[in-house]
């Protein structure tokens, strides 16, 4: 801006007031003539007593610097009224609206006046005045940054202040002056912590961001000692939430092996930082959530960090840029702490309506989230998202595929095989990351592999897309000692097509064939020496230059040779693994929610985030002179904590200001502080016996150390025995299956599979029913011991009905109802022997059975394991009980060998438990089948409040009530298991209600429509007591016995 | 922290711009038009990008791109928070936040971003205290103002800023003293093929309409308050006696605002309220596909589903649609989006609403490989899903008895169907 020399020009006419003054300037003149009489205005206005056209004037000053504007003629009369008069205007708002004008005016000349005002502005009696001079601050700053010792004089005073209006402000300004001083905290942390709650917002993101690192400096590392808080049976002490942090991750090991220090016992003023910063994680703007997620991030013992998973899963609904941020972070810290966020795993699902970049970055939350147990879950999420029309979100998703396979051992063979059938997709970008993902995963561990390369070489016949030929063609050529048979013939085969390759395919024809050369001589010389035969006359000069290099490479010729005799080793040099991590792994030594986190990589002014010290330095430096904080009595304390907020803060005694200030609002401090005072004290003192409590448990705890760092040991000894015998299990089977010959098309696989399933022992079959097309369906996954048996042919059963699923979608008719509800299992009907090869089970489907809503839906599931179609399968004349009605299912005309389908019909079982009789037809044969339906089946869920609930249970009493006591074990301890298991026993809908003990479920029978309302009062000590109302007896008393088993199960 | 702001509309025109340090050029805003290219799509445009001498983080509301201009480091959230409270505040000032709106009442607009921010940090951000220092526009103020040659700016001196409740403006008076609640909850789901819950979860908020003299001290107790698994407060709430006795108290704002949001833990199994039959199947090589909807009500509460509308997403291949709805009717976008909208209204159990039909696919295409997916918006008036209930309002401070009344909706929130 120019303002300096119109400053002088006008001093040099200041002479005459009034229009040859303004003649003077040309630049304004000619345009902005309207402009002056404005100006005209202004210092009229400015120069009158009425504090509101004063305030309007400035007003409208600031208005037209900030249009950028040139009111620079106006700059003495602002400066003589601002400096000399409104500084020392009796209205606070004024005098503050004074100094923010002077501080915008960015010209050198001014910087003493500036200085002057500020440090008058400082020691202001409003603190309204207070906080516009620490804004001004940086503004002075930037202007010129020689004053910084000056200012931080002016910083360290406001810092001083006890008033919330300022607390924000001047961390700020002591941000951008001045953030190594981190002396002159000290004084004042314990104020910060305890006005924290009252500060806005934008102050608290500030302040909070800066106790972080100020916090990183003056206390010792919580987790020093973890792997105790870790195994620590007692840790109730530290609230429920630590129950989310398991699994010991590679730190603890390293602390483990750590000589025993002394014990570590949080400083109270780090615990005071952590237990004033977490009410914040309720704050409705986001930048305060994250603000307190990443000081708890970063300063909380691990056990307590999970509290602020919940807040951020929170964040994921507001506006899309909140989540973008958001999941970045919880990127980070999913790697950490994974277990935060495993019990919000599906938090993070994703809609086919969230933006690309949102569904990339809940896939690497997804991904990282992923471990042994929720693995099957999470694959077969994934699942869903490769059929996205979304291309580059599928791509991501192989990738994250690709990534849970090299973390999860347990899933790499289900992972592979489901990639190795993306290889048929049709989308070149899918084909394409597939194979790279495969190429990596197979790199890992290509002896067990044999098979897959085997298949990727039949693939070669079919696949197009170049990029993935050209995979294969590595893959083989890097592998050929694994195929020894096939590796030639596929040479064979490509040097037939040589000519119509794609370079990057020819280019790798050209490396095949030099790797088989070198391997396997005998048969593959001639193929070799014609193949670089017609490389060398090739068009490309790539192609050709590469046949001439490699030729003499691998063929000894007369002159070289000192090459060639190495040529086995240049071409089949071990290549390490690529290695398949996440972006986000140690992206967390940037402070997160920063600027410089989000990019990864330094942002201009980001404040380094230290390293915890070795040693705590002297606490003392943070005790107050005044006693107010350590020995206050609790009275007083209340007033520090509880004034900011009811009152008018305590700066504004000035004679001025009581005009100002509202006579109501004084008397509703006045009526407030005493019905506020008895609460406020018992909170206190409350707060401090915890901080007592917290203290010694936390040394009682470290007494324990030395017992429990025995018990750890222990525990990795045992984990890391478990470690090896499972890897062992896993080369077993793999090894196994390389056995079995892969000469075989899909169709022998098939029947491979439903071979398997024959031999699967009945029992199995009560598990849930995997029917759904399953690319990567886990559903079918046992633990460990069961699933040595045979895990690739379980792979090969997904892989087959996938086949099924992503080509024959037409074929499912109805498929909303053609798959049962999870958790509801399927029973047989008829087995394989009796139906002389026909296999017919059965499941509750729980849906309301269309066109009778009396009907209770039964899917029936059919599959054919003998060797000729069954045709004509139908339901024949049922011999049924009174009142029970069948709604038979279409006939199905004919199903093939091998080939399963499923069928729904409908059943009214007239509110009873006898079991539906009938006939089931073939063409040729005649089985007679029975279904008998367990109670819970008999009813479907009503929606209804807790008063409705209890107003119908009024009126369902004496002989309509059964009761029945019980003992839950410890398993079922937990809201969720109870919840889950009285619903997959009944067909019940959940009332809300809010009590956290006591769980009601309410349904209606299904003929009748009587209500069935279900109530289960839990104890603490694991007594519960369990109550039936219905007006059908018999059911409520089998609905009791039934219940009761699941729950004591 | 915040230095400049560019607000951009679609078609790619710089319509507003701001500094409050000094002046930053229009043709940073380069950069941020090259990663819009770069992401076709609006919504992918990344919210941070990073340029030799600047960063830009940038929000898309409303039609309108917010591009701020940073220079050093600040938490990226602090400036995204900022700057849809900034879009807040021209909804709030101007009814909507358009660009049409923001042109018209450009003075204003400046005034407000003025006050909202100095030297790039923010001031003031609370409406009770932009509503005391800035009028908002009137018909007949704008009137007075051209003929007079008075601003907006306001003649009283703003005390709010002083206070310590600085989002209740002082003095207010109304003749009818009323507070009215709205309980609102959104159910997000995912249901997957075959009927069953993905995930489900109760996302709720309660906003305010408080018309109350004086300063009123209220506080508002819940017959379950338990059900409220994670909430978060407006920051008049005293958390204190949230924690202690689960009871809201606080001193309201003047006017709207949103008192509390919260999520009713998954743990609780939500009752969805519809179901959907759907057959959507594209044959392979026949240029045709079929699809079939039907939309039930699932759970019997005694209550109509209203206001149902289904939106798909057609493949790219989908050339057009020929559809019989039994009830309300449809669109369809065939050229740019392929939307599908079906606007149902309510359910009568008795008949089903249901879509059928034919597709027609751009033929010789391969088939689309994946079923859309089908987002569904419902209404159930006077519900709470979560069973949620306000037990009593009363209020304290001042002695005049206000009206009171709380109303229940439940809507669909994020409700995706995969088919």
């Amino acid at each position: 801006m120019s303002a300096a020399p119109a400053y002088s020009e006008d001093k040099g006419g200041a002479g005459g007031p009034g229009e040859p003054e303004y003649g003077h300037d040309p630049a304004s003149g000619g345009i902005f003539s309207s402009d002056y009489k404005r100006h005209d205005d202004l210092k009229e206005m400015l120069d009158t007593n009425k504090d509101s056209l004063k305030l309007e004037a400035m007003k409208r000053i600031v208005a037209m610097i900030a249009r950028g504007k040139n009111a620079s003629d106006l700059f003495p009369a602002v400066v003589k009224n601002v400096a000399c008069k409104n500084i020392e205007d009796p209205n606070q708002l004024i005098r503050a609206s004074a100094l923010r004008v002077l501080s915008s005016i960015r010209v050198p000349i001014i910087v003493p006046i500036m200085m002057l005002a500020i440090k008058e502005a400082a020691s202001d009696m409003s603190p309204y005045v207070r906080k516009t001079a620490a804004h001004a601050i940086p503004k002075l700053y930037s202007l010129d940054s020689d004053q910084k010792d000056q200012l931080i004089e002016v910083i360290e005073k406001l810092l001083a202040d006890k008033t919330t209006l300022v607390a924000g402000s001047v961390v700020m300004a002591f941000e951008e002056v001045c953030p190594e001083r981190i002396d002159l905290i000290h004084k004042n942390y314990r104020k910060l912590c305890n006005l924290l709650i009252d500060v806005e917002e934008w102050g608290q993101v500030v302040i909070i961001s800066m106790l972080t690192r100020y916090a990183r400096t003056q206390f010792l590392s919580p987790n020093q000692n973890e792997s105790l808080l870790e195994e620590n049976p007692e840790k109730a002490f530290y609230g429920s939430e630590e129950d989310e942090v398991k699994g010991p991750g590679p730190e603890e090991a390293a602390a483990t092996a750590l000589p025993a220090r002394k014990p570590y016992v949080m400083d109270p003023d780090h615990r005071l930082l952590l237990r004033n910063t977490k009410p914040l994680l309720q704050s409705r703007s986001a930048a305060v959530v994250m603000a307190v997620a990443q000081l708890y991030f970063h300063l909380a013992p691990k056990a307590e960090v999970g509290v602020i998973a919940k807040a951020l899963v929170r964040l994921l609904r507001s506006h899309s840029e909140v989540q973008y941020v958001v999941l970045q972070n919880v990127a980070t810290m999913s790697i950490k702490r994974r277990g935060m966020f495993e019990p919000y795993l599906k938090s993070f699902y994703i809609r086919s309506t969230d933006p690309t970049q949102i569904k990339i970055l809940k896939l690497e939350v997804l991904t990282n989230l992923a471990n042994e147990t929720n693995i099957p879950t999470v694959l077969r999420e994934f699942q869903t998202y490769i059929r996205s029309m979304d291309k580059d979100f599928v791509a991501a998703t192989i990738q994250a595929i690709g990534r849970c396979a090299t973390n999860i051992g347990r899933v790499r063979d289900t992972c592979l095989n489901g990639l190795v059938q993306l290889l048929s997709n049709r989308d070149e970008l899918v084909v394409a990351e597939s194979v790279v993902v495969i190429k990596k995963l197979l790199q890992m561990q290509p002896a067990q592999h044999g098979e897959i390369i085997k298949h990727l070489a039949k693939l070669t016949d079919n696949i197009q897309v170049p990029m993935a030929r050209a995979s294969i063609l590595w893959l083989i050529g890097e592998y050929c000692e694994h195929v020894p048979r096939i590796a030639p013939d596929v040479l064979r085969k490509m040097a037939k097509s040589f000519t119509a390759e794609e370079d990057i395919v020819k280019l790798q024809v050209i490396n095949l064939a030099a790797k088989l050369y070198l391997t396997n001589s005998k048969q593959t010389k001639l193929l070799t020496q014609y193949v670089l035969s017609l490389a060398k006359y090739d068009q490309n000069y790539d192609i050709r230059d590469r046949a001439r290099f490699t030729r003499q490479l691998i063929v000894p010729s007369e002159q070289g040779g000192a090459l060639s005799r190495h040529a086995k080793k240049l071409f089949l040099a071990p290549k390490p693994a690529p290695v398949l991590e996440s972006s986000f792994k140690d992206r967390d030594h940037f402070q997160l929610g920063s600027l410089s986190h989000l990019l990864n990589a330094k942002a201009t002014g980001y404040q380094e985030l230290p390293d915890w010290p070795e040693e705590a330095p002297d606490p003392s430096v943070r005790n107050v002179e005044v006693p107010e904080w350590t020995k206050c009595s609790n009275r007083e304390k209340r007033k520090e904590k509880e004034k900011p907020f009811y009152s008018d803060s305590e700066g504004e005694s000035g004679p001025t200001e009581s005009a100002d200030s509202n006579p109501e609002s004084d008397s509703e401090s006045d009526s407030k502080s005493s019905s506020e005072s008895s609460s406020g004290d018992s909170s206190s003192e409350s707060d401090d016996e915890d901080e007592e409590k917290g203290r010694s448990s936390e040394s009682e705890q470290s007494e324990e150390e030395g017992k429990r760092k025995k018990m750890k040991k222990r525990k990795t000894v045992a984990e890391g025995h478990r470690e090896g015998s499972s890897s062992d299990e896993g080369s077993d089977s793999s090894s196994s299956s390389s056995e079995s010959e892969v000469t075989s098309e899909s169709e022998e696989e098939q029947v491979e599979s439903t071979s398997w399933r024959r031999k699967t022992p009945p029992s199995s079959k009560s598990a849930p029913a995997a029917k759904e097309i399953s690319l990567l369906d886990l559903e079918d996954f046992t633990p460990p011991s069961v699933q040595a048996v045979s895990p690739p042919t379980i792979v090969s059963t997904s892989l087959a009905t996938d086949l099924e699923g992503l080509t024959l979608t037409d074929s499912s008719l109805v498929p909303s109802l053609l798959s049962p509800v999870p958790g509801v299992g399927r029973q047989e009907l008829l087995h394989r022997v009796a139906g002389e090869g026909l296999a017919v089970e059965y499941a509750f489907s729980r849906q309301p059975f269309p066109g009778d809503p009396h009907m209770v839906s039964v899917h029936i599931h059919f599959s054919n394991s003998s060797e000729n179609p069954i045709k004509g399968l139908r339901v024949g004349t049922p011999k049924l009980p009174a009142g029970i009605s069948i709604q038979e299912f279409p006939e199905i005309e004919s199903l093939a060998p091998g080939e399963s389908t499923t069928a729904v019909m409908g059943i009214n079982f007239c509110d009873s438990t006898q079991a539906a009789n009938f006939q089931l037809c073939t063409q040729t044969r005649q089985f007679y089948v029975c279904i008998q339906p367990p109670v819970g089946e008999l009813m479907a869920p009503v929606f209804m409040s807790e008063n409705e609930f209890k107003k119908e249970q009024g009126k369902l009493t004496g002989m309509n009530e059964i009761t029945e006591k019980l003992t839950l074990p410890d398993t079922c301890r937990n809201d969720h298991i109870v919840v889950q298991k009285v619903t997959t026993t009944a067909n019940l809908g959940r009332v809300p209600c809010g009590t956290s003990d006591e769980y009601r479920f309410a349904g209606r029978t299904l003929t009748s429509g009587s209500l069935v309302l279900l109530t289960l009062d839990a104890r603490p000590a694991g007594a519960a007591q369990l109550t039936v109302n219905s007006e059908k007896m018999v059911i409520g008393t089998m609905l009791v016995k039934d219940v009761v088993q699941a729950l004591t199960q | 922290m915040i230095h400049s702001l560019f607000l951009i509309n679609c078609s790619g025109d710089i319509f507003l711009e701001k500094h409050w340090k000094s002046v930053v050029s229009q043709s940073v805003c380069d950069y941020f038009f090259e990663a819009q290219e770069k992401a076709a799509d609006v919504e992918n445009v990344p919210p941070v990008i990073s340029t030799p001498h600047h960063y830009l983080i940038s929000i898309y509301r409303d039609k309108l791109f917010f591009v701020s201009v940073i220079q050093t480091e600040v938490p990226p959230l602090f400036v995204i928070e900022f700057l849809h409270r900034v879009a807040d505040t021209f909804q709030d000032y101007f009814g909507e936040c358009s660009e049409a709106a923001i042109k018209d009442n450009v003075v204003i607009v400046y005034e407000l971003l003025e006050e909202m921010l100095d030297n790039g940090f923010p001031l003031a951000t609370e409406s009770n205290i932009l509503k005391e220092l800035i009028k908002p526009p009137t018909i007949l103020r704008s009137v007075v103002n051209s003929i007079t040659g008075s601003s907006n700016v306001g003649d009283t001196l703003p005390t709010g800023q002083l206070s310590n409740i600085p989002w209740r403006r002082a003095g207010v008076k109304y003749t009818n003293n009323e507070a009215y609640f709205d309980v609102v909850e959104e159910i997000d789901a995912i249901i997957d093929k075959s009927g069953s819950t993905v995930f489900a979860e109760i996302q709720g908020v309660i906003d305010a309409c408080i018309k109350l003299s004086g300063m009123p001290d209220l506080s508002l107790s819940f017959m379950n308050p338990r059900l409220l698994d994670d909430v978060s407060f407006h920051p008049c709430i005293r958390f204190k006696r949230w924690e202690s006795e689960r009871v809201l108290s606080f001193i309201p704002p003047d006017g709207n605002f949103r008192l509390i949001s919260y999520r009713v833990s998954s743990q609780n199994l939500v009752a969805i309220p519809v179901y959907v039959k759907h057959c959507i199947s594209f044959k392979e090589n026949s240029a045709c596909g079929r699809f079939d909807i039907t939309i039930g009500p699932k759970q019997n509460m005694g209550k109509t589903i209203e206001g149902i509308t289904v939106t798909v997403h057609m493949p790219k291949v989908v050339l057009n649609m020929n559809l019989t709805p039994t009830q309300g009717s449809y669109t369809f976008d065939p050229v740019t989006k392929k939307v599908l909208t079906w606007d149902v209204g309510k359910i009568t159990p008795q008949k089903l609403p249901s879509l059928k039909g034919l597709v027609n696919l751009q033929s010789g295409a391969p088939k689309p490989e994946e079923n859309p997916s089908l987002n569904i918006q419902f209404k159930i008036q006077q519900l709470a899903i979560s069973g949620l209930k306000v037990n009593r309002l009363d209020m304290y401070g001042e002695k005049y008895k206000p009206f009171k009344g709380v109303k229940y909706v439940t809507k669909a929130g994020k409700f995706q169907v995969r088919t």
